[in-house]
């Protein structure tokens, strides 16, 4: 690790103005504080602290390190950035959920100005237009893009909205039961659901992918609450969610369609068609960094007849006193701050500036681009399974992807050591063979894809475990080509692969 | 300084408000700008071949359209997001007192850092072995944050504080079972924010309301009486709502403890206690941090946040997975393998982009920076607190911490209510503090200023809640009638409710651009 070039504290006082201390974002300097001790008719600061009680009184220093100046701090944060593949500029196949797409200059520097970026929640509507607005225009283009007639202005992930689907689900049926859902959404969003159900009544039932990688028909009893699918699923599969959401319609169920990579639906027929009553996921694609997977941009749309129950705020079009119009956060009884205990939700914060980034990369898309944006990512993957197909890998799923696949490798399927599996790490948690593989590829500057052995069961899952069958997905490899990649960098891909499972 | 009464203050900042917004427009919607065939982008042209969607999924999976979506240009894009920018009041134009909220400077260097192109391109599956400078930053948060609370572990993975309660919450559910335990009831004062009974009801709790005493404070006898076996824990947020410090808060922590209950401190009010007090020392158990709030990453028009937990050592094994661990080689790795974790409460590892600007913050301040923050938070509150007594009715009158709180009785006796305060406040350029929270107090103004106020700008927000107060006894309905300086006056939201319009649709767009253009014209 890097070791900063650290001065020594100079330790005035609390800390002070100190031009080598952490002073530089105080408003006050030492006669200010003079002045307003005098005006409050206090002696000294310590007299503005006496309610709290000698005995939990922090008389010491923090231990923390000694502030440091700007361009140490730089020089810190630059190091461990360097210690990271991203910075080496590896070239990465990673998708799984967190996607790499290019993010246009201006987006980026739209969304630092400050009117955007320090402002607070537009409670206030008359000093918060920008954002209600931006959010109304946000709204609407999550909805144009999934046919839904309702969204919220943003949830924290696509694993909490897949989450607060499942308790929307229960709300709208007054009752708790079992949700089925697909081996082909993201084990994340899984593992988020099971946790924010935890203390309610329903539980969870895998239904596996068959073959083709498309989730398979499974009974819908009355006690179903909802089913839930992913568009593209997990495995970059496109599902027919025509015929999924028919046979969820005869049933008392809600259809749920999560979707971690919406892009697709500038070209595949959108879930609000195929009978979806939530749409759930991610906008991160839309852009928003990766970021080491936060923060992301979850979102949620729901028909008009059930908006009440939505979670979350919502921007409605109104107008002000002089009959201009303007916008306002609407239906706000459904919300914590009105209804307390009776909440839709305890969300409040949300991942509001992330939202504004992805409205703005989608209206810079636009009507045309944004099509053309999904067919590029999808001829890039067509074209790497190609290749990857040509030079001997497998790939194991027959139905049409976008811009994800998942290839079979020829490596030996065992876990690693028993002790590296008992500590659970999550580098060693990944098969031995495939860990080997990846590792060869990283030195060669690539990383292949995201291996499927890594989502393993904690044993506590009530819906029987990350996937349906366990012994090939550990040979498994979830590869990503975006419009980052040329097709040099494919061929790259199958080369590294080639080498390393020679 | 001009610690001023009335006079003098005049309409000063009103003026200036309403020259500066002469240059703002109504701007449509972005669906009612651009033309067909317009790009805002460029995309390298295609180096492998074309591929037909319907050739692949089948004609019947692919969609022929993209209606809803506009025609614009880059400069169309740019301008339109940086005119409704402009409708729109930032920390950087001016002073944002809102209690409980912390709206703090957000410092640049933040946005640099967290834009490094090592850290904004990591991608959460990849080899750890690539990803050390992540995890090392995470770490280093974790030690910090552990630091200033004093509470041994720590969880970043929830997203916000609300995130963070649940994730509290559930912890002490968890750690209860653990114990053969069901405890049903979870107390909460009746001045906590609405997140926490909401937080109780989504764990399948029941959520008890408890009162507090002529002091602002928890009740005792109130506590004492609720106190049983059955309750899971005390929700208490320290400092409360009403600006205030837990006296009793020995007490408090003996009476919950004794009953086997936990305690849950909302850790909203941190800003106040920085250095001064740490919540692992005054008894609680399970602590939450918003990283928007005490450590300035930016509130985003409401997000992200970032909202981590902080535990004492018994509730660690409850910790959400996966957890930043330190091998024996040295090397950082993230362990899932946890089997009394409450589970995932995120889809990857939280907020990361949050946690280092965070970690940029606490390093920027160090041990004595982070007291200072909370001495002039403090100071500053107080001072404000001292101006405003002779023309608002305080809440409690006694030293505050970092916000204070008046309620707006005095005003009410002339027909003005504390929402017309707060629109009159626009006109002279402030953002409005909270109103009418804490429940507790009818009418309630809470005003938190922070340390990144100056004088002067705390004496310009005095002088113009005082010229508030003498308007509201003059001339009343100027103050009903505010905000007479922003480019929209009072917005309807009872008719944004009663007829909710949540989208533009494409068949409406010519009645909802002609509405514009008249404004426009």
């Amino acid at each position: 690790m890097a070791k900063a070039g650290t001065m020594p504290g100079t330790g005035t006082g609390s800390g002070g103005n100190d031009i080598h201390g952490g002073g530089r974002y105080l408003s006050l300097g030492p006669a200010d504080r003079q002045a307003m001790l005098e005006v409050v008719g206090a002696s000294t600061i310590d007299e503005l602290f006496a309610s709290i009680p000698a005995s939990v009184r922090f008389a010491d220093e923090l231990p923390l390190e000694d502030a440091l100046a700007e361009v140490d701090l730089l020089r810190d944060l630059e190091a461990m950035s360097v210690a990271t593949a991203g910075h080496r500029g590896l070239l990465s196949f990673q998708g799984a959920g967190c996607y790499p797409h290019y993010v246009p200059t201006h987006v980026d520097a739209l969304i630092q100005r400050q009117e955007f970026m320090t402002a607070y929640t537009p409670y206030q509507a008359e000093v918060g237009q920008g954002t209600l607005q931006s959010i109304f225009e946000f709204q609407s283009l999550v909805c144009a893009l999934t046919e839904m007639e309702v969204c919220n202005a943003s949830m924290y992930d696509g694993g909490s909205s897949v989450a607060e689907a499942v308790l929307m689900a229960r709300r709208l049926q007054r009752r708790g039961g079992r949700v089925l859902w697909s081996e082909g959404l993201h084990p994340g969003y899984r593992a988020v659901a099971e946790t924010y159900a935890t203390h309610l009544d329903v539980d969870f039932e895998l239904v596996p992918v068959g073959e083709d990688g498309r989730t398979q028909t499974a009974e819908i009893d009355d006690d179903v609450l909802a089913v839930i699918v992913q568009q593209p699923n997990f495995f970059g599969v496109m599902e027919d969610l025509t015929g999924l959401g028919s046979r969820v319609a005869e049933s008392k169920a809600k259809f749920v369609v999560a979707s971690a990579e919406p892009l697709a639906f500038a070209l595949a027929r959108p879930p609000g068609r195929s009978g979806a009553d939530i749409v759930v996921g991610e906008l991160q694609s839309f852009g928003n960094s990766t970021n080491f997977g936060g923060p992301l941009v979850g979102f949620m749309a729901c028909r008009d007849r059930d908006k009440r129950n939505l979670p979350g705020r919502l921007v409605g079009r109104t107008v002000d006193a002089d009959g201009k119009p303007g916008f306002v956060l609407t239906l706000a009884t459904r919300e914590q701050h009105i209804r307390r205990a009776r909440a839709t939700s305890n969300i409040c914060t949300n991942e509001a500036l992330c939202a504004l980034a992805s409205c703005i990369a989608m209206c810079s898309f636009g009507r045309e681009g944004l099509r053309e944006l999904a067919s590029i990512n999808l001829a890039k993957a067509t074209f790497a399974r190609g290749k990857l197909e040509e030079s001997g890998f497998r790939s194991v799923y027959g139905a049409g992807h976008f811009n994800e696949f998942v290839i079979e490798l020829d490596v030996p399927a065992q876990q690693a050591g028993a002790a590296a599996a008992d500590e659970g790490l999550s580098t060693d948690s990944v098969p031995a063979g495939m860990a080997e593989v990846i590792r060869r590829c990283a030195a060669e500057g690539v990383i292949p894809g995201v291996p499927l052995g890594r989502f393993r069961s904690n044993g506590s899952e009530s819906g029987g475990g990350v996937w349906a069958g366990r012994a090939n997905r550990d040979r498994q490899l979830l590869v990503c080509v975006t419009e980052l990649h040329r097709s040099s960098d494919i061929l790259r891909l199958a080369e590294a692969l080639t080498e390393a499972t020679r | 300084m001009s610690v001023g009464g009335p006079e003098g203050t005049g309409h000063s900042g009103a003026l200036s408000n309403r020259s500066q917004q002469g240059q703002l427009k109504q701007e449509p919607l972005i669906f009612e700008r651009g033309g067909a065939g317009r790009v805002g982008f460029s995309l390298p042209a295609l180096d492998v071949p074309a591929v037909d969607a319907a050739d692949v999924w089948g004609a019947e999976q692919v969609r022929d359209t993209l209606d809803g979506f506009p025609e614009v240009s880059e400069v169309d894009v740019v301008r339109h997001f940086t005119r409704i920018s402009q409708h729109n009041f930032g920390i950087e134009t001016g002073v944002h007192p809102l209690g409980s909220c912390t709206m703090k400077y957000n410092p640049k260097v933040h946005e640099r850092v967290a834009r490094l192109r090592g850290f904004a391109s990591a991608h959460p599956y990849a080899p750890l072995e690539t990803m050390q400078g992540v995890l090392w930053v995470m770490q280093r948060l974790e030690r910090a944050l552990s630091a200033i609370t004093g509470l041994p572990f720590i969880s970043l993975q929830p997203a916000a504080g609300a995130q963070g309660e649940l994730t509290g919450v559930m912890m002490i559910a968890a750690y209860h079972a653990s114990r053969g335990e069901a405890r049903r009831k979870v107390l909460i004062p009746d001045s906590a924010h609405g997140t926490n009974p909401a937080t109780a009801a989504a764990c399948g709790l029941e959520p008890v309301e408890i009162a507090s005493n002529e002091r602002g404070t928890v009740d005792l006898d109130s506590l004492e009486a609720a106190m049983d076996d059955n309750v899971a824990a005390l929700m208490l947020t320290n400092p409360n709502t009403l600006g205030l410090f837990e006296e009793q808060i020995d007490r408090i922590a003996e009476i919950v403890h004794r009953s086997g209950g936990q305690i849950y401190c909302d850790g909203a009010n941190l800003n106040a206690i920085l250095g001064k007090a740490r919540p692992g020392d005054f008894g609680v158990d399970v602590f939450h941090i918003n990283l928007h709030k005490t450590f300035t990453t930016p509130h985003g028009g409401g997000g992200p946040g970032c909202g981590p937990v902080a535990v004492a050592e018994h509730l660690e094994a409850f910790r959400p997975r996966p957890v930043v661990v330190e091998r024996d080689d040295g090397r950082l790795d993230l362990q899932s393998d946890r089997p009394l974790s409450i589970g995932q409460v995120h889809t990857f590892y939280g907020n990361f982009a949050m946690m280092v600007r965070a970690y940029t913050y606490i390093r920027a301040h160090g041990p004595h920076g982070l007291r200072q923050v909370s001495e002039d938070a403090v100071l500053a509150a107080n001072y404000l607190k001292a101006r405003l007594a002779d023309h608002y009715e305080l809440a409690y009158d006694r030293p505050c911490m970092h916000e204070v709180v008046f309620s707006d009785r005095r005003q009410k006796q002339h027909g003005v209510t504390a929402l017309d305060i707060c629109k009159r406040l626009m006109d002279y350029g402030f953002h409005p503090p909270t109103v009418y929270f804490p429940l507790v107090v009818p009418g309630a103004l809470m005003i938190e200023p922070t340390e990144t106020v100056s004088l002067q700008e705390l004496d310009e927000f005095a002088d113009a809640m005082v010229a508030i107060a003498v308007e509201s006894r003059e001339d009343p309905e100027l103050v009903r009638q505010a905000p007479h300086s922003t480019f929209h006056r009072r917005l309807d939201e009872v008719a944004a409710a009663r007829y909710p319009v949540l989208r533009w649709v494409p068949d409406l767009g010519a009645s909802s651009a002609s509405s514009n253009n008249s404004d426009n014209s």
